[in-house]
């Protein structure tokens, strides 16, 4: 195991507090809604970037696995009054058969054959969804207001606690994450991610390993839409299951550095109230300015900074040793 | 029945070849420097409202705004590649992915802001209406599309073959290197043939324009569309696209009617896993 | 009892398309031996590699290691019984550093991270790139890259070495130290397959010379014996020459 140095945890540990105190000085619905949405983003950054940026499969379909996760919890939770903590279990681990489903059959795919077929993937499960009686099809599902409880997993009169479960999922993606990238899976993600002869030639079972990082990825980013159902109370696919939030999520990852652990939580905590912001102040007249501006942002990144911010520290602290 | 069946045949065979002229465009964007451009579709959307434009500012019927689409898109294509595509070439497979995104954000979006998220329509096009043949609806608009979206593949294609650029781009597809060392100017090479395939689809625009609405969204799906088709034509392939755009042209108007309409995309979608899962040279890719 | 042989290759064919890229191959190699196989461009030799560890599927024929036949094994279940290989074009991890790749290597025996990265320092010790273990693999020579893929290989604690052309493009130092570390791995009890160009390499390091042309083996034996047989100097020369005795 990696050692982390003490400088490490004790910022980390400083960072945490002012996390925990944030919503209790900051206490309008708003900053606390953008919090919520950073952490949320951030966990499927994350969750991406267990995938894209160690095992390099850059997906572009990961809000599937969000709307399968959301999808699954309220319906187990409307239809059969399943507790919401279990559905949330159940709906990860679907998500991750399903992932391994489309994994499998697309195991020797990379780069640009992998995104498309990850687009087309999230694609065929939205127009699914769409015409989906079971869940409402385009209509949705709405989920019942129960009464306020952790047991509930429901809260009407603050967002406080969904502040901290939102927080707490972030904090279990990141130890997640931590793990897999100091163990040999991390290792052997990273060798896949060179290329599937390397990998090979070093017995390295790639499509196994390759299941895995999928697998994991989709249990996490179901997670989160199990919270945003909670959360938001209601969903349709036109919410939970569209191409833009697949989008958002690679660009998080790329934005605040993929391939590190702390990069997509940074290109969340940047991204979110980025995004949030221009789309109160200038989106909601429907002029699209804050989407060209995010347009222009991402194309300028690609362009200069691919390896985003953390690539940025990184370059000043990696010398030869 | 076999009536409808065969509406949903000549249907399928009219966006088919739209498909491929779309296709032909991107395959050869991908084969050259083995990028896919994602704002592809929202280059067709730029064809399709320029054509808009100049025939609701200034009268010109689509079919002669092709030639201002052709030029226009060429240039956008090759200023794009100059100052932002050739700048990621040599960076990480995830900037060269998530660029072209950028662009088709940007793209799509300025559009709203500029025209704003309305449908358009024209009207009236020069060569508009209905031909009936037995039970069969022929739109006008919908067939010459066709017919001259399977003129200009034609064009391109002797332009591949006959011409000294159209050969070295074709050179430059089937081996980079081998095209390097032939003295072959393969940046040049790249330039010209974003530009072409951005002025292809341009062009397919244009056509589209002609009976299709009009809208900043409406790059999206067709440029997805375009990937399968690549993807079934074999990339690189231009051969390949044009007959792989009928096909999928044929799975969308055929799959809609035998399974559901609601379902179409979804099944393109499906063809483009079903091939790079078993034939992931496509039909005629090498 | 006759002993389990080591690496037996029993009239293996490769095709593409029309292209008989191995046709019939037959060879075995014996514990600690070091074979060459040698041909000229296009004889088939990589193909030939590819197809004993497990890149490629042979049409037909059998291959067996240890006794067990391995035709058609996966290459990753092949490298864990103990076939390591390089590749003509030097495949390494890119992004990390020279210790990073060494333990990717090592970890095909451990779980843990840290017995691996003990490993790994011993096998860099062993080829001489200890020193460097902590640079990127962006900052180190072609020479060293190379050494970095053999080291990797050595890392999986491998029985038989295939080396595919490691050394080309190598300086007549770089030669040498390639050199002396294959002998050292032979010392080591790991028996070597390599394929080469470089004839005086392939002069001192070889029990055995196998010789590919067009697909096929047309002669096996001592270096001595191969290097003036005839049907091997018109492979490589063309019909016009002949054998000139010395």
């Amino acid at each position: 195991m990696r050692n982390l140095t003490f400088k490490q945890i004790s910022s980390g540990i400083g960072v945490l507090i002012l996390l925990i105190l944030f919503p209790l000085v900051f206490q309008k619905p708003f900053p606390q809604h953008v919090m919520i949405l950073v952490f949320m983003f951030g966990m499927m950054a994350v969750a991406w970037n267990i995938m894209g940026g160690y095992a390099g499969m850059f997906s572009f379909g990961q809000v599937a696995f969000f709307g399968i996760g959301a999808y699954t919890s309220s319906f187990l939770l409307i239809t059969y009054h399943i507790n919401p903590w279990l559905g949330l279990v159940v709906g990860g681990l679907i998500a991750a058969l399903v992932a391994a489903a489309i994994g499998y059959p697309c195991s020797n795919l990379r780069g640009h054959y992998f995104a498309i077929a990850s687009i087309a993937f999230g694609e065929i499960v939205r127009t699914h969804f769409n015409n989906w009686k079971l869940v409402g099809a385009a209509e949705g599902m709405t989920l019942p207001m129960l009464e306020e409880s952790f047991r509930n997993f429901m809260f009407h009169s603050s967002k406080l606690p969904y502040y901290y479960i939102m927080l707490a999922f972030l904090i279990i993606s990141l130890v997640v994450c931590y793990i897999v990238a100091t163990s040999k899976m991390g290792y052997y993600f990273r060798a896949i991610k060179e290329s599937h002869d390397v990998a090979k030639v070093l017995g390295i079972n790639v499509v196994w390993y390759r299941l895995i990082a999928i697998m994991i990825s989709a249990f996490l980013t179901a997670m989160a839409g199990t919270f945003y159902a909670q959360y938001v109370l209601y969903l349709d696919p036109e919410s939970v299951l569209i191409l833009p939030i697949s989008i958002q999520i690679v660009l998080i990852s790329m934005l605040g550095g993929a391939g590190s652990i702390m990069g997509p939580v940074i290109g969340a905590a940047i991204l979110m109230p980025v995004s949030e912001i221009t789309r109160v102040m200038l989106g909601h007249k429907g002029t699209g300015i804050d989407m060209i501006i995010y347009g222009a942002l991402i194309t300028l990144i690609s362009v200069y900074q691919p390896k985003g911010v953390w690539g940025l520290f990184s370059n000043i602290g990696k010398r030869a040793k | 029945m076999t009536d409808q069946l065969v509406q949903q045949i000549v249907n399928g065979l009219l966006i088919g070849f739209i498909y491929s002229l779309i296709a032909i465009g991107l395959t050869l964007i991908w084969g050259v420097m083995n990028i896919v451009n994602f704002a592809h579709g929202d280059f067709l959307m730029l064809g399709m409202f320029t054509s808009f434009w100049l025939y609701t500012l200034y009268g010109v019927d689509p079919l002669f705004s092709i030639p201002v689409c052709t030029v226009l898109l060429f240039i956008l294509g090759l200023l794009i590649y100059r100052f932002i595509v050739s700048k990621v070439m040599k960076g990480p497979m995830l900037a060269q992915l998530v660029v072209t995104f950028g662009i088709s954000i940007f793209l799509a979006n300025l559009a709203v802001f500029l025209w704003t998220p309305d449908f358009r329509l024209i009207e009236k096009p020069l060569l508009h209406g209905t031909w009936d043949i037995g039970d069969i609806k022929l739109s006008v608009p919908k067939f010459v599309s066709t017919i001259g979206s399977v003129i200009v593949s034609l064009f391109v294609f002797l332009f591949l073959k006959r011409t000294k650029t159209g050969k070295a781009i074709l050179a430059t597809e089937m081996d980079r290197e081998a095209a390097l060392l032939m003295g072959i100017n393969t940046e040049r090479i790249n330039s010209i043939s974003f530009a072409l395939g951005s002025a292809l689809v341009g062009i397919a625009g244009a056509f589209l324009s002609t009976y299709y609405y009009i809208y900043p969204q409406v790059g999206g799906t067709f440029g997805l569309i375009a990937f399968c088709v690549v993807a079934l034509g074999g990339f690189g392939s231009i051969e390949g696209a044009f007959i792989a755009g009928i096909i999928v042209g044929l799975a969308q108007t055929l799959g809609g009617f035998f399974i559901d309409p609601a379902y179409k995309y979804a099944i393109v979608f499906l063809i483009y896993l079903i091939t790079v899962w078993i034939r992931p040279q496509g039909l005629l890719g090498w | 009892m006759k002993k389990t042989p080591f690496l037996e290759v029993n009239g293996v064919t490769k095709r593409f398309g029309g292209l008989f890229a191995n046709d019939n191959i037959d060879f075995t190699v014996e514990e600690r031996e070091i074979v060459s196989i040698i041909g000229p461009n296009g004889a088939g030799k990589s193909t030939l590699f590819n197809c004993v560890t497990g890149f490629y599927h042979p049409n037909s024929g059998k291959i067996s290691f240890l006794g067990e036949d391995i035709t058609g094994y996966r290459a990753d279940k092949i490298c864990k019984m103990g076939v390591a290989r390089t590749f003509q074009i030097v495949q390494i991890i890119s992004d990390m550093t020279v210790l990073e790749n060494a333990v990717t290597g090592a970890l095909l025996r451990f779980n843990k991270i840290q017995p691996a990265v003990e490993k790994a320092e011993e096998v860099l010790t062993f080829t001489g790139l200890i020193e460097k273990k902590g640079l990127l693999v962006t900052q180190i020579t072609i020479a060293d890259k190379k050494k970095l893929e053999v080291s990797m290989a050595l890392a999986t604690q491998p029985r038989l070495l295939m080396l595919d052309e490691s050394m080309a493009g190598l300086t007549r130092v770089e030669l040498r130290g390639m050199i002396d570390l294959i002998k050292k791995v032979r010392d080591k009890g790991i028996t070597l397959v390599v394929v080469e160009h470089v004839m005086e390499a392939v002069m001192e390091i070889s029990d055995r010379v196998i010789v590919l042309n067009s697909g096929r083996k047309i002669m096996e034996g001592s270096p001595q014996e191969v290097v003036v047989n005839r049907e091997v100097i018109q492979a490589y020369l063309g019909e016009k020459y002949n054998v000139v005795s010395s």
